[in-house]
């Protein structure tokens, strides 16, 4: 009746108390930063952020450099391969370990430690096992291979693919950790059911474990690209985004230009072009995916 | 054929009997190879902590140490200079276990109850809010630390523990309230409808209902946050002092410093010895995973 | 009333006391090192002497520093004294008026009269007020050459840059990486900057990097300097090392000829116990035009409001350069003293060249105190890109080039 009205607010009043931490968090951190990331990419803002307007001339000398171009070009080609990757090696290690493997405790600690270890360290491993002169190159050329060729961290068209590498290494872990979890959580009566049926086993992981775990899926998805689009650490301690610029990408353009060019103006228009990106990209798929349930209340 | 043979099927018991069929062999040989390409740095590591530098300098990789000498490991933990202190890893570690621990518990406690709440009390507003965090899971972080140092400073609590540990909840939220809130939502909903009939209120189900059947995704979470939070770097040096300074800033100052000598094999322990907590955690909850998940799979 | 008369006069007797107590002043820098530290020991010590205690903040990584000395002083928990380089770096900070003014402890201790040169002190003065304590000189003109390589290869230890360009493809032919280079933009820009000192007259280095002056940049004496850059890229080829000091473990190993480094190479030598002028030679200037530039560190203070404090960083910034401390700590880093007065017998080989050089005045300033932070940033890429690319020609550079200086504040 009309009475239910005007306790609206009031409705699941416990609920949105206990989420008040979130919703503080998402206006005054996350609203509000970006806002004032936003704001601060239209000033001169050097070491210090100051309100001298410029317009949109950081914008302008962002998108003359080449230093920013070839970022976001390494950050297509890093992200696009990573996500494929790590998702199909983490889901095939997953399925593997699933198959109830003695010493399954000793396999997945080894594919999952490298999570552990600081990118600070990762880097600089692959960076040797990478080098020319001391590392797989020269192992395998002492067996005997003498052309065998393999220094991509010091070719500037395939650097990148050098760091791909060492970020496989360290990321698919947890994806297999995420997919083991869901697979776990697909009841046995599936399988049962499938093998009856006479479904193959990998046209039963196609078409029906992987729809059954959509929710774990998009976790991980978003754990994986949020990571991607975030990546620094492991990139300076490999190569220090270089030969050259080769290794560039955006969130190392941001610091340096941050803390290195002490330009903070130039750093927050990058910024605000990746949120951008980023705002394109979550955006239709929140519509999409919430849009549904405003009809259930 | 099909009917009566498919009718006396055994359960799926004990797989192969034959040890060395061409299935096992497949499957255990794919692992064994994958595992190597994971093993093989830790083996770098590994060997080359415990050789001293003139080896080292000769340059094999993967050569095992002629000499193995524990030196490397004692320097790092508590001899290796950062900066004046010459006390090594040591002097971070309490820190950041200090740290640590009470930014995962609220960090995880936070996120769990906003998933929950998310996940099966749905109000208005409350998906907005939420897509607002997953986009906030993808701004980097330098972006983020000057509106939270000034945030922090007119709050009073800039320089204190108490702001960290908000700082990594912040950071935190998004992926950890995902994680629970796609858990939630994959759970039977005749649960939660059932815990209502019987009366519970919001927090009643919550710690009645659904935290017991949760020990799997906590697991996860507290992986997650541990890795993340105890490897972290850059909090860690931005909203304390030296005294309060986390392990990470020692292990940077170890590994980073630009000028003198690079003592890899004191770097490789250093690592190692930084890496031992979140390794342990895996290793302990490795028992809790297995079997949570597999008795989390309710049918209702 | 007595009562709290009586707790009024104790509690005023304590802080009375507790005055005269040693004070905490924090220290933030980025030496952490084993050789750095022992090199800031020298002003804990000193400080420490004087009955206060020095707590230290050491960072690795002038960026990563500098991100949190801003930070800490935004939050308004500001530290007591920090390092930053000589130059342009802490200009804002002066100007946003977060940083105490100590002209009167300059004029107190008459830093004017014995800084030498004395553009370490113009460098962070504004508007006539000083604000830092500079402790150091560092410089980069240095090319370290490895008399083993040379000497294998059948030739003469080249004396300047162009007999080792010149001898070059004999090395090649020997099997020897004619100059080692560390792939990271910092030092390729260090390279070029040094053959810009080096190669040139003084006039001209301070045309482009001081006035900014596009046309000496777009010029032919300018593009003699691209041409050697172009030789030094090819004799740095196969340089497949990152960081700098594995770079001069080559040249101390005999497998490249040599490097163009700043004098703290000197450090790598003398832990490898290799003797100048036997294994290997010190030639400022590349030995073409003997001048170093004067880069280094300076400290810097925030403003304090607690009286204990500032009366601390009175303390240890009049210490700073009082000769025993100039000494102790220079002799320990490897660099050269702000003072032209004092003793540095102790001194090896190539620091003394440095101080003869210091001495008779062949100084040139820094890039860092011409240039801002962001064009040397971007001067830092176009070397990185350079070095790293040879089918970037000397003259597609030069422009960049000119642009990055057009633009230039």
């Amino acid at each position: 009746m009309d009475q239910k009205r005007p306790n609206q607010l009031f409705r699941n009043k416990t609920a949105k108390i206990a989420a008040i931490p979130m919703i503080l968090t998402a206006l005054f951190v996350f609203v509000g930063g970006t806002i004032w990331t936003i704001t601060y990419s239209f000033t001169k803002s050097g070491l210090l952020p100051k309100l001298k307007w410029v317009g949109l001339k950081q914008y302008d000398r962002l998108w003359a450099t080449k230093k920013w171009l070839v970022a976001i070009e390494n950050l297509a080609i890093y992200g696009i391969l990573m996500l494929l990757l790590v998702f199909i090696i983490g889901f095939i290690l997953a399925a593997l370990i699933d198959q109830k493997v003695r010493f399954e405790n000793t396999f997945r600690t080894i594919i999952l430690y490298p999570y552990a270890m600081s990118f600070v360290v990762t880097g600089l491993i692959w960076q040797w096992m990478l080098n020319p002169e001391f590392g797989v190159q020269s192992i395998v050329r002492d067996f005997g291979w003498k052309s065998f060729s393999f220094d991509p961290l010091y070719n500037s068209d395939i650097a990148i693919y050098g760091v791909l590498i060492a970020g496989l290494w360290q990321g698919s872990g947890l994806v297999m950790v995420l997919m083991l979890a869901g697979l776990r959580g697909i009841d046995q009566e599936i399988w049962k059911a499938a093998r009856i049926d006479g479904i193959p086993t990998w046209k039963t992981y196609l078409m029906v474990v992987i729809p059954m775990m959509r929710p774990v899926f998009i976790t991980t998805l978003v754990l994986v690209t949020a990571g991607i689009v975030k990546v620094y650490d492991l990139i300076v301690a490999q190569t220090s985004g270089g030969p050259g610029i080769s290794t560039e990408v955006p969130a190392k353009y941001v610091y340096d230009a941050m803390f290195s060019g002490q330009n903070l103006g130039q750093g927050f228009a990058a910024s605000t072009m990746m949120l951008l990106t980023v705002a394109i990209v979550v955006i239709p798929w929140a519509l999409l995916e919430f849009g549904g349930d405003k009809k259930h209340g | 054929m099909a009917n009566t043979r498919t009718m006396n099927v055994e359960p799926s018991g004990p797989k192969p009997k034959k040890t060395l069929s061409r299935n096992n062999i497949f499957l255990y040989g794919t692992l064994f190879v994958i595992a190597v390409y994971y093993a093989v740095p830790l083996y770098v590591m590994i060997v080359t902590s415990l050789k001293g530098m003139p080896e080292i300098r000769m340059g094999n990789l993967f050569a095992p140490p002629v000499e193995v000498t524990f030196e490397p490991w004692v320097k790092a933990w508590s001899e290796q200079c950062t900066g004046l202190k010459c006390d090594g890893l040591s002097t971070g570690f309490w820190n950041s276990v200090r740290i640590t621990i009470p930014s995962v518990l609220v960090s995880i406690a936070i996120s769990s109850v906003n998933g929950y709440a998310l996940a099966n009390w749905r109000f208005k507003g409350a998906n907005f809010f939420f897509t607002i965090l997953i986009f906030g899971a993808f701004i980097p972080y330098q972006v983020m630390i000057y509106p939270i140092v000034i945030m922090l400073r007119e709050m009073g609590i800039y320089g204190t523990l108490t702001g960290l540990v908000i700082v990594h909840s912040i950071f935190g939220m998004p992926i950890i309230t995902l994680l629970f809130r796609n858990y939630f939502t994959s759970l039977p909903e005749e649960l939660f409808k059932a815990a209502r009939v019987d009366g519970a209120g919001f927090w009643g189900i919550f710690f009645r209902v659904f935290l017991p059947m949760s020990v799997p995704i906590f697991t996860v979470a507290v992986i997650l946050q541990v890795t993340g939070i105890w490897n972290d770097f850059l909090f860690g040096v931005v909203f304390t002092g030296p005294e309060a300074y986390p392990m990470t800033v020692q292990l940077n100052s170890i590994v980073n410093s630009v000028q003198g000598v690079k003592e890899y094999n004191v770097n490789m322990a250093a690592t190692i010895l930084t890496a031992l907590v979140p390794l342990s955690i895996y290793f302990v909850s490795g028992k809790l995973f297995v079997r949570g998940i597999a008795a989390g799979a309710v049918k209702g | 009333m007595k009562i709290i008369r009586t707790i009024l006069a104790a509690t005023t007797a304590l802080t009375v006391t507790s005055a005269a107590q040693a004070t905490e002043l924090e220290v933030m820098h980025w030496w952490t090192s084993g050789g750095e530290a022992a090199a800031v020991g020298q002003f804990a010590k000193a400080f420490n002497a004087t009955g206060n205690n020095w707590v230290d903040a050491a960072i690795v990584g002038g960026e990563q520093a500098r991100a949190v000395m801003v930070s800490r002083i935004m939050g308004g928990d500001p530290m007591g004294a920090f390092q930053f380089n000589h130059g342009r770096q802490a200009e804002e900070l002066i100007e946003a008026g977060v940083l105490r003014d100590i002209t009167d402890i300059a004029e107190a201790e008459g830093w004017k009269d014995i800084v030498n040169p004395s553009n370490l002190l113009d460098a962070c003065t504004v508007d006539g007020r000083i604000y830092c304590a500079p402790v150091n000189i560092h410089s980069w003109q240095w090319l370290w050459v490895s008399h083993k390589a040379f000497e294998d290869a059948g030739l003469d230890v080249p004396t300047n840059w162009d007999e080792f360009v010149a001898g070059a493809p004999a090395l090649e032919k020997a099997g020897t990486l004619p100059m080692a280079m560390g792939q990271q933009g910092w030092q390729q820009t260090g390279a070029f900057n040094v053959l810009m000192a080096s190669l040139l007259p003084s006039d001209v280095y301070m045309s482009v990097y001081g006035d900014k002056n596009t046309d000496v940049a777009g010029g032919a004496d300018v593009a003699k300097v691209f041409q050697a850059a172009a030789d030094a890229r090819a004799m740095a080829s196969n340089s497949t090392v990152q960081n700098w000091n594995e770079a001069t473990n080559l040249v101390i190993t005999g497998k490249a000829g040599g490097q163009i480094m700043g004098d703290w190479a000197q450090g790598e030598f003398s832990v490898a116990e290799a003797k100048a002028g036997e294994d290997y030679s010190c030639l400022p200037g590349l030995g073409v035009n003997p001048r170093l530039s004067t880069g280094g560190d300076a400290f810097y203070f925030p403003v304090l409001k607690d009286e204990a404090k500032i009366a601390a960083q009175t303390e240890l910034a009049t210490l700073m350069l009082k000769p025993e401390t100039q000494v102790a700590f220079n002799l320990s880093k490897g660099s050269l003293p702000v003072r032209g007065d004092i003793d540095m017998s102790a001194a090896n080989d190539c620091m003394r060249k440095g101080l003869d050089l210091l001495a008779k005045g062949g100084l040139l300033p820094d890039t860092n105190m011409l240039l801002t932070p962001d064009t040397s940033t971007q001067l830092n890429d176009l070397f990185g890109q350079f070095f790293t690319d040879p089918s970037m020609s000397a003259a597609e550079a030069q422009k960049t080039f000119v642009d990055i200086i057009a633009d230039a504040e």
